[in-house]
């Protein structure tokens, strides 16, 4: 079964290195991290994603330029993660690709 | 208009691992209700109980502003800024999670449980620098609420990067009172601690969890009572 492939991008590097391993702990699930927004607009030229989720440390801009290219352009959900890696994670997929 | 929201105590997730139990009011770790996802910005509220000389290992959070509130015992709190600190009943910690911290909590007690509440809430704005703070909080007075939490510095309790405030007070079985909001646009969170309360008309046991948006609550206590209300803006 095709996996749901998830790119994560978080400049705190302890902080998305916990993200990954918790999404990567559900065997339907691949996370990809990117430290940064280049890294994260690079991995999206080459790789089709499922969902973007935006962790903290990108600047208000960073954040926008995220969106608008990859969610308006590629037409990918885009979620802002809350919490750092915490309870809120699997919510916040499940809603993101419930489309709720 | 009043609109408002009833979550039975015995409604809520539960998750027992061994060491720690948890009530989540809201949809958390592997407790997943889409129904249940938060109450405006009021994101967490787990009522936990940690066994004695357990608790949580060192964890990253990051964006989220976390308040806990000891009920019985007392908590170890160490994290990546620097702070160790005791939190004891009668006291609030919040904590701003901003860029991204670690911390660990545990019960200073080796052997007698420790319960507390554990409540996150959506900060007003993304990747603050990150912070701490940890109050005593007076509820001495009765039949009367003391505000603990608000958005300003200056103000009786914690502050936090939100439109917020937390008001906690104890109750004689018979006592009435009123909460003004302190911002109309604001909803209400009431967890009733201990007793049995009735809000605007609506009856109310202990643990339960009742949302609202009105203008103000009406508060009676039909038995002695211990009520937490958390007044949060309604729109994330």
């Amino acid at each position: 079964m095709k996996k749901i492939e998830i790119l994560t991008i978080c400049a705190h590097d302890g902080i998305l290195q916990t993200i990954k391993r918790l999404i990567n702990n559900n065997e339907l699930w691949n996370s990809t991290g990117a430290i940064d927004i280049q890294e994260a607009i690079e991995l999206a030229e080459n790789k089709d994603f499922d969902l973007i989720l935006i962790g903290s440390g990108l600047t208000a801009a960073d954040e926008h330029e995220l969106e608008s290219v990859l969610a308006t352009r590629k037409n990918i959900p885009v979620v802002k993660h809350y919490g750092g890696g915490s309870g809120l994670l699997f919510g916040e997929i499940h809603q993101a690709l419930s489309g709720r | 208009m009043e609109n408002f929201i009833i979550h039975k105590a015995a409604t809520r997730g539960l998750a027992n691992h061994g060491w720690l139990n948890s009530a989540h009011s809201f949809s958390f770790g592997s407790y997943y209700n889409p129904d249940r996802m938060n109450f405006g910005v009021l994101r967490v509220l787990n009522d936990d109980t940690v066994d004695g000389g357990r608790g949580f290992g060192d964890h990253p959070h990051d964006n989220m502003e976390i308040i806990s509130i000891p009920l019985e015992g007392d908590l170890v709190h160490k994290d990546s800024m620097g702070n160790e600190a005791i939190i004891r009943k009668g006291e609030i910690q919040a904590m701003s999670a901003g860029t991204g911290i670690y911390h660990s909590e545990f019960n200073k007690d080796g052997s007698a449980p420790v319960k507390f509440l554990q409540i996150w809430l959506y900060p007003n704005k993304r990747n603050v620098t990150p912070r701490y703070d940890q109050v005593k909080i007076d509820t001495a007075e009765r039949n009367v609420f003391h505000q603990v939490l608000s958005p300003n510095a200056n103000d009786a309790g914690v502050w936090i990067h939100q439109n917020a405030w937390f008001n906690m007070g104890k109750f004689d079985q018979g006592a009435e009172t009123t909460y003004q909001l302190n911002d109309k646009k604001n909803g209400v969170y009431a967890f009733i601690l201990s007793g049995n309360v009735t809000i605007n008309g609506q009856a109310l046991e202990p643990r339960d969890g009742m949302g609202i948006v009105a203008d103000s609550l009406t508060v009676k206590a039909d038995t002695d009572a211990e009520i937490l209300l958390m007044e949060v803006p309604m729109e994330l």
